[in-house]
């Protein structure tokens, strides 16, 4: 699982995250964006072709590159 | 007790949050990033992992999530020992110690409180507690929500239509529930925007099939024999009936863990400085409580020095990591919290935007588009000059506002504006229920490019 979180005060509602990856990210009306704030291991190369595609830099998503460290902390406590 | 120095505290030091939700874990990446390998305890009463609020009033109610889904990712690992499901209880200032609820005592070097608000209750509890009243605030009221709408409810109550109450009304339409939304005010959104642009919302939620009842408060709520909720009385002597009620009354701070502490805590939230210091009861200025995000109450300069409760996601962010750095710096290295604010609410397929302090406005114009077209930029005027934005759809026009707001442009907005009609070439009262009269002060521009090298620059009253 990824979990991601966008910047909407940033966002800028460009819609090149939903191109890039429609099963995670849709425009809802003309420039609000909805998104879901997990995503599938599958999705993770659309994910990070959206993040960085994102003119504004809104896109956060952890677990990309690596496994991190210690993000498994927080669910055994 | 000893005053450890910058270096091994940095080294070796114990630096405690208290609040494990959006500020506090992004406080926790800042410490860490600052080069922090001392020991690091995040203390938070909800059982979950740091998780984002926002989608709990829309995706999540939409169906397009869940808010089981909504736990936040992470900048960086944080390397700390996780008390969840336990509440701070307690706080022994002069011991640095923070108690918690199972017995248990923390002590720090550096402390920072980040414990956010709740939602206000429903002010009679046995009402309440009826099957069917809802608040929203926490993973588990958005699960338990969700789930009622699913099971689709005859008619939805929300009360209150501030921000919150509006997204759950929008939410409950595109799903094809009937709901009806009781506002004491004059029009939704009116306390944060005013009335002339509360007057589109009230016109939004209609044309959207709300039935919006304002003017009206509700004065009690009726359960059946089985201890559900099935009708609830106006103050206007209609009776609704209604199987789903969501109180959104806005929100209470939680400072009640810190009553008698010494604290300046109380019901208003945590007053600190601009550095994110806590102030102690006799308004001094404490060296290792820090505090960030909606329980916070700092002086902003850039708004006559009015103590601004923010509750914004991006403050918590911003705070949170503007704290975190000071928390770690000597006194000429701290930075003052100077974000602009700033907040989005999405609703009826509307993006609304805004930037600076609505609130103090006492003059609108509408500088892009009509209000007719649902598309507009309202900007509102304080003593001649320019001292908020909302946008309406309308978004891309924030930032050229934000920097009016951050120097101080005059108002009204003398420029001819592209897209700029007839209506909007003057301005009209903003209409706001309760005008707040803040006193005549120097004012602050902001400069520089990031928040790392922003300086302030002092213009004496009455240039
Ligand atoms: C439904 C909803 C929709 C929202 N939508 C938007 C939006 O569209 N745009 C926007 O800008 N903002 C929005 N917000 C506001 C945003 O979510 C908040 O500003 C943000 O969550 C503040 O973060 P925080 O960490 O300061 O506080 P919180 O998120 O409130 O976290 C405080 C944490 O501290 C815990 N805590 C409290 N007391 C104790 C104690 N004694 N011991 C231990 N832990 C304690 C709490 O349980 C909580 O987990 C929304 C909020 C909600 C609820
Ligand atoms: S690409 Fe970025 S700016 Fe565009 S809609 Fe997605 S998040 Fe918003």
């Amino acid at each position: 699982m990824l979990r991601l979180v966008v910047d909407l005060n940033r966002c800028q509602g460009y819609a090149q995250c939903a191109f890039l990856a429609p099963d995670v990210f849709a425009m809802h009306g003309d420039e609000g964006l909805l998104y879901d704030p997990q995503a599938e291991e599958a999705q993770r190369e659309r994910l990070a072709q959206a993040a960085a595609a994102c003119p504004v830099q809104a896109i956060l998503v952890d677990d990309l590159d690596r496994d991190l460290a210690g993000v498994a902390e927080a669910r055994d406590a | 007790m000893h005053e450890v120095t910058l270096e091994h505290l940095k080294r070796e030091g114990r630096i405690v949050v208290v609040g494990a939700s959006l500020a506090g874990l992004r406080a926790a990446e800042t410490i860490r990033d600052k080069g922090f390998t001392g020991s690091l305890t995040m203390i938070g009463d909800e059982p979950y992992e740091p998780y984002d609020r926002p989608p709990l009033s829309k995706g999540v109610l939409l169906g397009k999530s869940t808010a089981e889904r909504t736990a936040l990712p992470r900048r960086r690992a944080i390397d700390a020992e996780w008390r969840l499901g336990t509440a701070a209880t307690g706080l022994d200032m002069a011991a640095r110690r923070v108690k918690l609820a199972d017995g248990e005592e923390v002590p720090y070097d550096r402390l920072l409180i980040a414990t956010g608000v709740r939602a206000r209750p429903w002010p009679n509890a046995a009402e309440g507690e009826l099957d069917g009243v809802f608040v929203l605030r926490t993973r588990d009221d958005g699960t338990a929500l969700a789930r009622r709408l699913d099971a689709g409810p005859r008619r939805v109550l929300v009360i209150g239509a501030g921000f919150t109450g509006s997204e759950i009304a929008s939410a409950c339409r595109e799903r094809g529930l009937e709901v009806t939304v009781a506002e004491r005010g004059d029009a939704p959104l009116v306390g944060a925007l005013g009335g002339v642009i509360g007057a589109v919302a009230a016109e939004l939620q209609r044309e959207n099939g709300v039935d919006l009842r304002t003017g009206v408060m509700v004065t009690g709520l009726e359960g059946d024999s089985t201890g559900r909720v099935r009708a609830a009385h106006l103050s206007d002597g209609t009776t609704l009936e209604c199987d789903v009620v969501v109180v959104s009354l806005g929100a209470q701070r939680n400072t009640e863990w810190l009553a008698g502490s010494g604290l300046g805590a109380g019901p208003r939230g945590i007053a600190c400085d601009a550095g994110c210091r806590a102030f102690d009861i006799r308004g001094i200025v404490t060296d290792d409580i820090y505090v960030a995000g909606d329980v916070a109450r700092s002086p902003h300069p850039l708004f006559g020095y009015q103590f601004l409760s923010l509750e914004h996601w991006g403050n918590a962010v911003s705070q949170a990591e503007t704290a975190a750095h000071n928390m770690l710096s000597v006194s000429t290295d701290r930075r003052p919290h100077i974000w602009v604010p700033a907040f989005w609410s999405s609703q009826f397929g509307v993006n609304i935007k805004s930037v600076g302090v609505p609130s103090m406005g006492t003059e609108i114009m509408i500088t892009q588009g009509s209000r007719a077209e649902r598309r507009f930029t309202g900007v509102y005027g304080y003593q001649g000059r320019v001292i908020g934005a909302v946008t309406f759809d309308n978004s891309r026009w924030l930032q050229f506002y934000q920097q009016q707001i951050e120097t101080t442009a005059p108002f009204p907005v003398p420029f001819p504006t592209v897209d700029r009609r007839p209506d909007g070439h003057r301005p009209v009262p903003a209409d706001f229920p309760d005008p707040s009269v803040p006193t005549h002060g120097p004012t602050i521009t902001l400069s520089g490019y990031s928040p790392a090298d922003r300086r302030m620059t002092f213009t004496p009253a009455g240039h």
